[in-house]
Order: structure tokens, then sequence, then C-alpha cells
């Protein structure tokens, strides 16, 4: 069983996005995750995989016949919904508009990646400030390291796959080296971690309704 | 390494605010007339960011350049705009083309194309070859256009770097290409200069999508990747002056990611290809 100290607790009881990022060694994860997201999610859910753009996958379409929740590609300047899951379209880097819409930017890769998990890290970090949760998988660079410490220092909560189970450590390790995380968790306890955010974020908004 | 990266993070991280932002974008059209106002804020931000860090410059600093000198201004602006491009990106929109729009072209008497956003020329070069291999550059005319002088000029010239042909030739090969990619270009150093038969029917010139309005009447408007820097508002300006540039039964394509913007003026489009946003003005 998965605990959470309270501090961290009552910054989760705030959140609007949970952005999640993904190279090599991290799809599994990233699939399993988004299959057990429950319907309603509290959270607008955004994914940033490195995945190559020779070959066209039909990912999105395939989770969002599985999923609980509706999953999308990104569209430019949609704007983001409480309860969707958000895939970077391959080939572009994904941004945040300061009002909640999607920018796509074809710009220089970071790190060779393109989408680079940095980007929209921060990106979402620059909007909605502490009210961001990130997740960084498994995966063979750095991307996403600065990205992690960004959200942390500006109050948002920081998760990273344990790199003793990472399928490839490199990335998850490198967040761990750039600075403080909240939570270092196993797969279970991601999924877990992931499906628990669904009552607590709600649970805030009746005690909202309450008082 | 370790230090120059903490470095870097703690520049980025003393990149600016929005608000801060609106006030660069606020004195840069004042002091030159270029407005960014209708941009998409977060890639801006982004791209200002990223001037303040190569320069090492504090909001102050920026300014001051601003202000004081005009070189930096073209600097500024160089960088401040995306100008990625390939020849040949995404093969299946080059395909697509090839395929469902050049035969209706054909039946034109004379074919104009306008690249908007064209950046150096990559996506121009890459249209011309194909008019080329289907018979039709003789009566075509390519219009490449871009904010940028320098950009422009290097689109003039149409000389790349030869380590960038490998990725063209494969794009080229993926897009239907019936030759060899190499036959367009002579190889020499390290350049890949594009042959001048290509460039004749060819001009690049200045066009600002934001102030400047239609200047000839296409068959083909290719402006992929390009409204994405730009907010809803604009973009629907935008995507009317395409409408009004194309004649009837003429041609527009978006980039992959983007849809066409505003109800009215969508209306007015057929979709030739949905994967791959190619449209057709029909009324």
């Amino acid at each position: 069983m998965l605990n959470l100290s309270d501090h961290i607790v009552e910054k989760i009881k705030q959140a609007e996005v949970l952005v999640v990022g993904c190279s090599a060694g991290g799809f599994n994860v990233v699939f399993d995750l988004v299959l057990k997201l429950p319907a309603n999610y509290p959270l607008t859910v955004i994914i940033v995989i490195h995945r190559s753009k020779k070959f066209k996958s039909s990912l999105e379409d395939l989770l969002n016949r599985k999923a609980h929740v509706p999953v999308k590609l990104v569209q430019d300047k949609e704007p983001l919904k409480k309860g969707c899951v958000y895939f970077a379209p391959s080939d572009y880097h994904l941004l945040i508009e300061p009002e909640k819409i999607f920018s796509l930017d074809f710009s220089d890769p970071i790190l060779f990646c393109r989408p680079a998990i940095d980007i929209t890290f921060k990106s979402a970090a620059d909007v909605f400030g502490e009210k961001v949760i990130s997740i960084l998988l498994s995966g063979a660079n750095e991307d996403g390291a600065d990205g992690t410490r960004y959200i942390k220092q500006k109050g948002g909560v920081a998760v990273v796959q344990d790199p003793a189970v990472a399928e490839v450590s490199t990335m998850p390790q490198a967040a761990i080296n750039r600075g403080e995380i909240d939570l270092i968790l196993n797969n279970n306890d991601i999924f877990e971690f992931a499906i628990n955010l669904s009552s607590i974020v709600s649970k805030s908004t009746k005690a909202l309704w309450i008082t | 390494m370790a230090k120059l990266k903490d470095l870097t993070m703690m520049n980025e991280l003393a990149g600016i605010s929005f608000e801060q932002l609106d006030d660069v974008v606020d004195l840069v059209n004042k002091l030159y007339g270029f407005s960014f106002e209708g941009y998409s804020r977060a890639s801006l931000k982004r791209r200002v960011s990223r001037i303040m860090t190569l320069y090492n410059l504090d909001l102050f600093d920026l300014k001051a350049l601003l202000v004081n000198n005009k070189d930096f201004f073209e600097d500024f602006l160089m960088e401040v705009t995306v100008n990625v491009t390939e020849m040949f990106r995404d093969p299946d929109f080059f395909k697509a083309v090839r395929q469902e729009v050049l035969p209706y072209l054909a039946s034109f008497q004379r074919i104009k194309v306008w690249n908007a956003g064209c950046s150096t020329g990559e996506e121009v070069y890459s249209y011309s070859i194909m008019l080329e291999e289907e018979n039709l550059y003789k009566r075509s005319f390519l219009y490449g256009t871009d904010i940028n002088t320098s950009v422009l000029n290097t689109a003039k010239k149409g000389i790349y770097d030869l380590k960038k042909m490998k990725l063209y030739t494969e794009n080229y090969q993926a897009a239907g290409g019936k030759h060899s990619l190499s036959e367009y270009y002579v190889a020499r150093y390290d350049a890949a200069s594009i042959q001048s038969q290509l460039k004749k029917n060819m001009l690049f010139s200045v066009h600002n999508l934001v102030s400047d309005g239609v200047f000839n009447e296409f068959q083909l408007i290719s402006c992929r990747n390009v409204l994405i820097y730009f907010n809803t508002e604009l973009q629907e300006k935008v995507i009317k002056l395409f409408y009004d540039s194309l004649c009837p039964l003429g041609f527009l394509c978006l980039g992959s990611r983007e849809i066409l913007r505003g109800d009215e003026i969508a209306g007015r489009f057929r979709a030739v290809d949905k994967d791959e946003n190619i449209y057709q003005k029909i009324a």
C-alpha cells in the first residue's frame, strides 16, 4: 500500500495537470497507466513519448477504444480538458499557453528529441505553477531531468520511476541526480499513485462544497 | 560539464514571465513595426528566453539592445522565429500532393504556387522537383515568402549542408520521387547546391502574414507549421488571406496538426485529404 505524506496529499489536492514523460523502455508502463485511469479523472493528463515520426502509430486510437478516459493526439490550439489524456504528436514540441490551450512548436530538437519532455514539463509549470504533478519514466537519455527539477522549483510534485525497475535507467536516474524528488516508485506504486490521485483531488472539491 | 549545465538551467529559470514578454513585444512593435501580438505566447516566451541565455542578457539588457542596436534586431528576429525546415518533410504529405493535387493542377494553364513562411526554401525546391517530374514545371511559378531576410538569402542561393541530403533523399524516395534526388543538386565539398534550372521559375521575397495582404492569385498555397506559432484569431485572419489569394478550385496545404480556423471560411473548402490536411477552395 502506498503511503503519502500529508504534505504531498495537500499539494495533490489542488493539482490540475498530470504530465508524464517516457522514452525507451517506458512504453508499456504508459500503456498500462492510461488503461488503469478511472473515468471522470479529475486532472488533465499530458503524455510526452519519444517516438519516431517514420512510423505512423495509432496508439491514441487504440487506447481511446480501450481506456475509461478519452485519449487524444493533440491538435494545435486545442483547449486542455479535465479528464482527458493527451499525447504529444511526434516531431513537434508540445507547449501550453497561459490561456490553457495547447501550442505546437517545430523548433530544433532538444537532446535529439522532438517532442522534448523538458519543454512540456517546463511549459506546464509556467502555466500551472504548483498545480502540476509529473511522472518521469524509463528512457535512454537525460531529457525530462531539467523539466522535473523546474516543476519542483515551481512548487509542483515530482514522481520518478525507480531506476532499479526501469528498463532503461538513464532518464529517471538523471532526474534523481539533478535534484530533490518527492516520490521514487516502482511500477505498481506508480499505477496506484495515479489512481489514488483521482480520489484525493476529487475529495478536495467536495470539501470545498461543504465549506 | 555539470557546472555548465547548471548555469544554463539557472539562466533559463531567469527567463522572462508572460507579462515581461508582453513588454518586449510592445517595445519591438513600437521600435520596428513588427507585431508579435498574435503569436503563440508559450512558444515566443521560450524563444525570447533562449535569446537571453544565448547572449547572456537580462531583461534590461535585452530592451537596451533592442532600443540601441538595429543590427541586434536582425539577430533577434532570426532567433525568435523558428526556421527549421526540410526537403520533402512528411513524405506522405508530398506523396498525397503528387497523387491528388498535381493531376488537378495540370488542368490549369498557369500554375502559381505560394509557399508562405518558406524559411530557407527547402520546401519550395521540393515542390519544384515534383512539378518538374510531373512535367508541369515549365508552366509553373513558385513564390517563397518569409518575414526574415537572412533566411530568404539562403533560400535564394539554394545551397544546403551536404550532410542533410541523406535525410532529404530518404524523404524524397518515401514521397514517391521518380529519379534520384542527387540529380537535382551538385555536391561540392560540404555543400549541396540546387541545380540552377530549378531556380528559374522562382521568386523569394519578404512578406509578413501578420501585416501584408494579397499579392497574387495562386493555384496552390502551402503553409505548413507556420500557423502553430499564431494564436487562433491570427490563424483565422491568415486563413482568410489564403482564401482571398486562391483562385477558384485552388488548393491549400496546412501542417499535419493544424486545422482550418474559422467556421465560415472552413465551410468554403472541401477536404481533399483529411490526414494530410489538403483542402480545395470550392465556394
